[in-house]
């Protein structure tokens, strides 16, 4: 029985690590059948959930050095060697940190809002295909359920800010509720785009018809590499950045605006919890970012294949994870006014448009005289690009201010 | 074109943080403990007293007229004046404190004591590094602890120190000057009081007025 | 299976009673919320994954929003200090027995509970390929319909939403009509200098 187990672990681990289907059917063969469901489940979530955690606080230490490098000066460097334990050190300090809730706040909605918003971002992670065959939960409607776990945080936002009884809280909480609701539109339209194409809402399928290769394996078949995908890309990426409240859309929590915004009552274990809730929403996203448009687990060319196909997620979301926090030593932050225009008058209109030129596209498929695919491309970059540059230069345009009177006391 | 702005930022960042690899321009940091930036001559923290030579007792310039004690204005300076006198720099007998304390945690670095000190003896030190376990008698400073040699005060404030030196070095040649022409009349009294006697009294001549 | 099933309906039951009955409206908002969870765990019992995600997204995601942006506009948060069951509550219990008996006729009469007229969808529910099918073949004319309402709504939310533009008014003195003023063509004389 030991033997059976010990065996089954190495099963389940080697053929994990090498990209083998049916990797724990030997381990749970071990359990009656009761009891297998359950160990199933509990042998999905858990390395999902300490490879996050851990990757959770390499990206804070990444953060801060990298942030740092940009703005001339050493990150944190004297906890580890390079800083490394620097994560340890926050967290010791968040766990032993005093947990003060003020004294007429709202204690029980005070103390379910972080629950609130921890809960749905790691449930988002169960969709995403980390692997060839490391899906945690093949659904036919995988996408949705993403959209309808994200949609489920603002709930907890609201919960954080109205408990606290604080009037900046409450001010941030509803900025911060504009600010997801207005950003899920363009989010949420731009992956439509994707789904269309792809003709299926699960992620499984989608990875799937982005894995071929043209021009001799040199060249995949990713959506990004398509003018509305990366159109749809670019996007997405704004929007999951306003979505994760990340630089430069962190009026909800930004110290010099709001104090903290609806995190402002929060010390301690909570305020903990909501940080790491903000960075398992980056990841989450960055991971549905890669599945839709950057080709989920295949490699760029047919002969890396060889290396796993998680070593390739891993390696896509870390870039997108650089990315952002590179868009986050750039970028100043946006007034929420400014904020929302973007959103609705910018974004809106292009993501349509986005879904309009991915038709155009999926239908001139079948053209095959000679550069096609030039033709194609340029036909549909035009008709991204020219009412781009012609609604930015509209939006631009300087705005007449109407005549204002001033009284003066006298 | 929109997002044009944001791409040449991103450029500028990137080169930031490629640069602070290999470009000392880009990495500013100074990692304190282990290396520090060089100060400059003008900065200033807290006093000290000035000697010179090697003995801290018998180079001490302070000569405890308390003008500071009086012109300080938080009045963080104690001195208790000696009850016996030593020589100074020209050999003149001075007092000398034998309590001189200074309250750091009370200072406000406004360098009056300096600008009062007739004797160059009280100069502003630019050492920052003062913590203390003790936030009360730890930081009040005695006179073991703040006599520090002339050289330090060369080290720290090289043209400040430069010039006093020479006005310390004209004042000792003017006062040696002086006792050099006193001695030389005296001689010449002493010479001219000895041949007098044998030759015959001239007549006496009315005194002349020392020269003023 | 069962199981499962009676404990997610007390939860809905729970929260739902809990929703009406609370003092302070922001938790009745919250419960409210619970209820809609509870909702989508029933369909995601059915097999149902695409309304049970779609009852998420919608209700919980947007419609509770609503309903607490609601709450943070008007203020109307405080606890309140009359007692929540109204004097006359034997009346609310007898339209709401009344409005459930109607309901209940009319679903029991109609064709969804004849199952031997339809064929049952399969094991795992129906797939998002056929509900897509259905709704645009079957049923495109119900969800055009939908789609001129949503239209609608939206485009009076922006027109109530849009700044109105100062309309320049006329000097000041109205004509007299047989010595009673002539009113005021336009709505905006009382509207005060916005900002731009």
């Amino acid at each position: 029985m030991i033997g059976d187990l010990i065996h089954g672990i190495f099963l389940m681990i080697w053929r994990t690590l090498t990209d083998q289907p049916e990797a724990k059917s030997d381990f749970l063969a071990v359990f009656p059948t009761a009891v297998q469901p359950v160990v199933s489940a509990v042998l999905t979530v858990s390395p999902l959930l300490a490879g996050f955690g851990l990757l959770f606080a390499l990206t804070t230490l990444l953060e801060r050095k990298g942030l740092g490098r940009i703005q001339n000066r050493l990150g944190p460097n004297r906890v580890g060697p390079c800083g490394i334990l620097q994560p340890v050190a926050d967290g010791l300090k968040m766990i032993t940190k005093e947990d003060i809730i003020p004294r007429t706040a709202d204690r029980v909605v005070h103390l379910l809002a972080p629950i609130a918003l921890v809960v749905p971002t790691v449930l988002a992670f169960a969709v995403l295909p980390y692997g060839r065959y490391l899906v945690p939960m093949v659904n036919d409607a995988g996408i949705l359920f993403f959209f309808a776990v994200g949609a489920s945080t603002e709930l907890s936002v609201f919960m954080a800010g109205w408990s606290s009884r604080n009037k900046y809280s409450l001010l941030g909480a509803m900025r911060a509720i504009a600010q997801m609701i207005s950003y899920e539109i363009p989010l949420i339209i731009s992956s439509v785009s994707v789904i269309m194409i792809a003709g299926s809402l699960s992620p499984v399928e989608i990875v799937q018809a982005q894995g071929s290769w043209l021009a001799g394996g040199f060249v995949p078949h990713w959506y990004v590499l398509t003018p509305w995908g990366l159109t749809g890309f670019i996007i997405f990426l704004i929007s999951s950045l306003a979505e994760s409240n990340r630089s430069p859309f962190d009026i909800p929590e930004a110290e010099s605006e709001l104090i903290a915004g609806h995190l402002t009552e929060y010390s301690g274990f909570k305020y903990a919890l909501f940080f790491l809730a903000e960075y398992f929403g980056t990841f989450a996203i960055g991971g549905l970012a890669v599945t839709l448009f950057l080709g989920g687990w295949h490699a760029p060319i047919e002969a890396l294949e060889v290396i796993p196909s998680y070593v390739w997620f891993v390696l896509k979301l870390m870039a997108l994870v650089s990315l952002f926090i590179w868009i986050r030593g750039t970028v100043p932050r946006l007034r929420v006014d400014q904020l929302l225009n973007f959103a609705w008058k910018f974004l809106l209109p292009m993501s349509l448009l986005n879904l309009i030129v991915a038709g155009i596209w999926h239908f001139t498929a079948v053209w095959d005289f000679p550069c096609a695919l030039l033709v194609r491309w340029a036909l549909c970059a035009a008709m991204i690009a020219v009412p781009y540059t012609l609604l930015g230069r509209a939006l631009n345009a300087k705005r007449n201010a109407a005549h204002r009177t001033y009284r003066y006391a006298t | 074109m929109l997002g044009e702005g944001i791409i040449k930022g991103m450029a500028e960042t990137a080169k930031n943080f490629l640069g602070s690899y290999h470009d000392p321009e880009r990495m500013v940091t100074v990692q304190f403990p282990e290396e520090r930036l060089p100060a400059k001559e003008a900065a200033r923290s807290f006093p000290f007293l000035v000697f010179d030579g090697q003995d801290a007792e018998k180079g001490l310039r302070c000569v405890a007229c308390q003008i500071c004690e009086k012109e300080c204005p938080p009045q963080c300076i104690y001195i208790t004046k000696s009850k016996d006198k030593k020589p100074d720099y020209v050999g003149k007998a001075q007092f000398y404190p034998a309590v001189f304390d200074i309250d750091i945690s009370v200072c406000m670095s406004c360098q009056i004591c300096v600008e009062v000190c007739p004797f160059e003896a009280i100069k502003m030190d630019n050492d920052v590094e003062l913590s203390n376990t003790d936030r009360f008698g730890g930081l009040l400073l005695n006179k073991q602890l703040l006599a520090k040699p002339n050289s330090h005060f060369h080290k720290i404030h090289p043209t400040e120190a430069d010039e006093v030196d020479g006005r310390l070095a004209a004042e000792k040649a003017k006062v040696e000057a002086k006792a050099k022409a006193d001695a030389e009349a005296k001689a010449k009294a002493a010479a001219a009081g000895a041949a007098g006697a044998p030759a015959p009294k001239p007549a006496p001549k009315p005194p002349t007025p020392p020269p003023a | 299976m069962q199981f499962a099933f009676a404990i997610i309906a007390a939860l809905t039951l729970v929260s739902g009673i809990a929703a009406m009955s609370l003092r302070n409206l922001v938790h009745c908002a919250l419960c409210l919320a619970v209820t809609f969870a509870g909702l989508a765990a029933m369909y995601l019992q059915l097999h149902a994954q695409f309304i049970s995600f779609a009852q998420v997204l919608v209700y919980i995601g947007a419609v509770a929003i609503l309903v607490v942006f609601a709450i943070l506009l008007t203020r109307s948060g405080e606890p309140v200090t009359h007692p929540v069951v109204h004097s006359s509550w034997i009346v609310g219990v007898i339209i709401a027995l009344l409005v459930f008996g109607v309901l209940t006729k009319v679903i029991l009469s109609s064709s969804i509970s004849s199952a031997a007229l339809h064929p049952l969808p399969p094991k795992d529910g129906p797939s998002v390929r056929e509900i897509g099918n259905s709704l645009m073949i079957d049923y495109v004319l119900p969800l055009q319909v939908i789609g001129l309402l949503l239209t609608a709504a939206t485009i009076g939310a922006v027109i109530i939403a849009m700044h109105e533009p100062k309309i320049s008014q006329p000097p000041a003195s109205t004509p007299r009509v047989n010595g009673a003023e002539v009113p005021h063509a336009s709505g905006h004389s009382a509207e005060l200098t916005h900002h731009p």
